[in-house]
């Protein structure tokens, strides 16, 4: 078993992970390694070849590869140790992380610092509790993405969608575009948790019907699934007798929610917010485990790449600094959610620092107004025609306005 | 097409491959075991609360009381031999008011009387202390020290393998419909053919009563009884240490709260009876019955980190005991093994075993071959064990299940073994793959493209668990 040193161990090679890596490097640390589990660098964005990535960034639309493989050049070009097929199998609360691969056996890393950026997965068909067989045919949207995209095989042709996410909707279009039927999108919510340009453009596009407060509440079906039933719900989300609907169908998809992968962080001790289900971080990013540092989707599920890769710039950044011992000292004031917010991030910060803001809507409000507000006073306002769950608000915030606030700082949503 | 057989066993679960294994060690017989399903386990052996149950339940006198005791005293040995995971953890059964302790008080005397050890009633300031996440309102409880939990599945896999070590074969697919008797022994009908045999065992579980009924004109009636479960997420800290049983009702043992083997936790069963019994699919009143239950024993219980939900099917004989033994000349059975079926197995196959050679006249073995467990999980190792496993075998640094932490060594172990997976799910309860909280999002296409090259297959001819559950339908 072999133990190396390292500045800094970046977990995850994905967008996140690329970036944090490229702006430490670009910050001075020069003796890093990013650790990959796959075979290949890029993350998720690997089985993502539609387009409409690096608008906000690069003000062009990309492809999941294509905006990855800009984030690779740039890393190659820097000289960064990415490690590919290298799985990390526990960090301690001393930053030391343990990782395994088939070339290099067993190896512990003794990191000064480390940024977590493992990312997130799908919430499973068991999570719902949804009853019914347990026949072949039920996937999860990104498994059924990864046959299609990377495998080119297709797990089905008659196709229902719960969920609206953004890889259902994505999965629906794909699904349709390679031939197969889909009949239907159905989502719990009244509104959907994807983004608006998503349903116009893969369900509305192809007049896939979008059921909103419906839900699937039988899966039927010995061998390969046969149907399943959708049915409408209040609003306490609870069915409604007589409203039964059956589909006839080869293939359930689930679009269900995100959910961090913070296994790893949880062992190491890192507080977790159950809000965001990431870890508690500060305007800095650092998670409550000193030197330990979260960003992209394993700290809170974001809505574009773009604010991924922003985020992990400042991540990497930030840890360059903590190893140049020039973090930012002094104490830190407490943010909080509050009416129609939910999951503000960070959840500390420093007062002398410029800080972004970032949370989802806890539901649609339409003209309403974000106040930031603290010891009774308004701090920042930031005023849409329309906020939903499915597009993440960003509220920069200047140091100059958080001189000499003392309380907790208080994000909430103004309804006109 | 015709086959030959000395032995033919009807039902490749827990009773099957125990008897095969027993067989297939001590005597010269040729044995075969014909399974309906795709793979070993995929009844009730595979769907039931694992648990290894000391003995109070059944009443005296019975078969299921007799052996239920003899099982669960040869699980140690059995386990530790096949290398299954299996744990002494004891159980409770609570009583939340003076009705139950009356109940839990008749258990104690039952299971004395049964010959069961270390039974005792334990009042509420100390079982409080025993498992502080019990409902605070339970009175008492009977305490069970040498009950047990097990991963039923992986036991049968390790029978299977064992026999199929020594000579036992497998037939899947093999649905037998009918049993004539011939000069000679037995002719089982399927739909690929006859099966020729000298002596017929008869353990197809919920399917057992209508091969009874031909070949016995002591008639028998089969209820299938669903149990409805949910399981959660491996929790840092286990809610309770031990099995905690409710009183139980005239349906069943009642609904338990159990660590896994694994460290899950396991919620259920319910008792329904229904018609059709190869219907395991879960309903929402009964998912919803069992988490209201649950409740009783568990106040703080959440199904946030629900994994999965599924449902078994109790073979449960109208007169509710056992029916083993002869049921006709050269033809055995074991015919309504409901719990403590899982328990009473490798009891009930080490005597019927004996009563076949001996009754058959069947030679002594000359060879045994030893059996060979799978070895500890990558998941399991120590960092220093994980470095050699690496060393030994590269494979094992690639890892593929990131819940579970399965290597793909592992998966292709799974796929080798004597009686390998041969399907999703197949691999799915060997080795892990899949089995935990993103419930296969992540592995399942690798796992599909493991399965297609170690068993010569295109990716799309790979099924979750047989027959028409392709996980694929084409090729773009």
């Amino acid at each position: 078993m072999n133990t190396i040193r390292k500045e800094l161990v970046i977990i995850g090679g994905g967008p996140a992970g690329l970036a944090a890596g490229i702006a430490a490097r670009e910050a001075g640390v020069e003796d890093l390694v990013i650790l990959e589990r796959e075979h290949e660098a890029g993350g998720i964005l690997r089985q993502c070849i539609h387009n409409g990535f690096g608008l906000h960034r690069y003000g062009e639309e990309l492809t999941g590869p294509e905006y990855a493989a800009r984030d690779i050049a740039k890393a190659e070009e820097l000289g960064l140790d990415i490690r590919c097929d290298t799985t990390v199998l526990s960090v301690d609360g001393d930053r030391r992380v343990t990782c395994v691969s088939r070339t290099d056996g067993l190896q512990i890393y003794e990191a000064g610092a480390i940024i977590l950026a493992m990312g997130c997965r799908e919430r499973p068909r068991g999570a719902l509790g949804t009853p019914g067989t347990r026949c072949a045919g039920v996937y999860t949207a990104g498994a059924a993405q990864k046959f299609v995209n990377l495998e080119g095989l297709m797990p089905g042709k008659r196709v229902v969608i719960l969920g609206s996410g953004d890889i259902g909707l994505i999965m629906a279009r794909r699904m349709t575009l390679q031939g197969a039927k889909v009949l239907a999108c159905v989502e719990l919510m009244p509104y959907s948790s994807g983004l608006n340009r998503n349903i116009v453009q893969c369900l509305q596009d192809y007049d896939i019907p979008l059921y909103l407060s419906h839900t699937v509440t039988d899966i039927r079906g010995r061998e390969r699934l046969e149907a399943v039933t959708v049915m409408e719900v209040d609003a306490k989300r609870r069915p409604i007798p007589g409203t039964e609907q059956v589909f006839e169908c080869d293939t359930l998809l689930l679009s269900v929610g995100l959910i961090p992968e913070n296994e790893l962080s949880q062992r190491a001790g890192v507080e977790l917010s159950p809000l965001t289900s990431g870890a508690v971080v500060d305007d800095t990013l650092q998670t409550s485990v000193p030197g330990v540092f979260a960003c992209g989707n394993v700290l809170h599920v974001h809505d574009l790449v773009d604010f991924v890769s922003d985020e992990s710039f400042r991540a990497g950044r930030a840890a360059a600094d903590y190893l140049k011992g020039q973090a930012p000292k002094g104490g830190t004031l407490a943010v909080r959610d509050g009416e129609g917010v939910r999951g503000v991030v960070p959840q500390k910060l420093h007062p002398d620092q410029d800080v972004t803001l970032m949370f989802r809507p806890a539901g649609v409000y339409k003209n309403a107004s974000v106040v930031v507000e603290a010891d009774g006073k308004e701090m920042a306002r930031k005023r849409a025609m329309i906020f939903t769950p499915g597009e993440m608000v960003a509220l920069p915030l200047k140091a100059e306005k958080l001189a000499g606030v003392t309380g907790d700082i208080t994000v909430r949503m103004e309804v006109r | 097409m015709q086959t030959y057989t000395d032995i033919l066993i009807i039902g490749a679960g827990v009773v099957g491959c125990a008897l095969a294994r027993e067989l297939s060690l001590r005597c010269a017989a040729d044995v075969l075991v014909a399974e309906r399903a795709c793979d070993v386990a995929e009844g009730a052996s595979k769907a039931n609360s694992g648990i290894v149950h000391a003995g109070f339940d059944a009443k005296p006198g019975t078969e299921k009381a007799r052996l239920n005791v003899m099982g669960a005293r040869m699980y140690p040995a059995v386990c530790a031999e096949l290398g299954v995971p299996y744990k002494q953890i004891g159980a409770l059964v609570v009583a939340f008011d003076e009705a139950d302790r009356s109940t839990i008080e008749k258990l104690l005397e039952q299971g004395e009387a049964n010959g069961v050890p270390g039974l005792r009633i334990v009042e509420h300031d100390e079982l409080m202390k025993m498992e502080p996440n019990l409902n605070p309102a339970a009175v008492c409880a009977l305490e069970a020290p040498t009950s047990g939990i097990v991963s039923p599945y992986e036991l049968v896999y390790a029978l299977a393998d064992h026999a199929a070590l020594n000579g036992a074969e497998f037939l899947f697919d093999t649905e037998v419909q009918g049993l004539i008797p011939t000069a000679e022994g037995w002719r089982a009908v399927t739909a690929d053919g006859d099966i020729l045999c000298r002596c017929v065992v008869n353990c197809a579980g919920i399917g057992s009563a209508v091969l009874h009924n031909q070949v016995s004109d002591r008639k028998v009636e089969l209820v299938a009884r669903r149990g409805q479960y949910d399981v959660l997420d491996h929790p840092e800290q286990p809610p309770f240490t031990r099995t905690m049983f409710q009183c139980p009702t005239k349906m069943g043992k009642g609904v338990l709260v159990s660590p896994t083997v694994h460290g899950n936790v396991l919620l259920g069963p319910t008792a329904e009876d229904i018609p059709d019994g190869r219907d395991v699919s879960t309903t929402a009143e009964g998912l919803a019955n069992v988490a209201e239950k649950v409740k009783l024993t568990w106040p703080g219980m959440s199904l946030r980190t629900a994994v999965t939900n599924f449902s078994g099917i109790r073979a449960h004989e109208v007169n509710g005991d056992f029916i083993v033994g002869k049921a006709a000349p050269h033809c055995w059975e074991a015919v309504g093994f409901e719990s403590p079926g899982l328990t009473s197995s490798p009891a009930l196959a080490a005597e019927m075993a004996q009563e076949i050679i001996a009754s058959e006249g069947f030679g002594p073995k000359e060879k045994i071959v030893p059996p060979q467990p799978k070895g500890k999980p990558f998941n399991e190792m120590t960092p220093e064990e994980q470095a050699e496993a690496v060393a030994r075998d590269p494979m094992n640094g690639q890892l593929i299940c990131r819940c579970e932490v399965v290597t793909e060594a592992e998966i292709r172990a799974a796929i080798r073994r004597p009686v390998g997976a041969r399907t999703v799910d197949g691999v799915k309860r060997r080795c892990r793959a899949g089995m935990g909280r993103c419930q296969g999002g992540f592995c399942a296409p690798r796992v599909v493209e493991i399965l297609a090259e170690e068993l010569g297959l295109p990716m799309t001819a790979i099924t979750k668990g047989g027959g028409e559950s392709r996980m694929l339908v084409g090729e773009i």
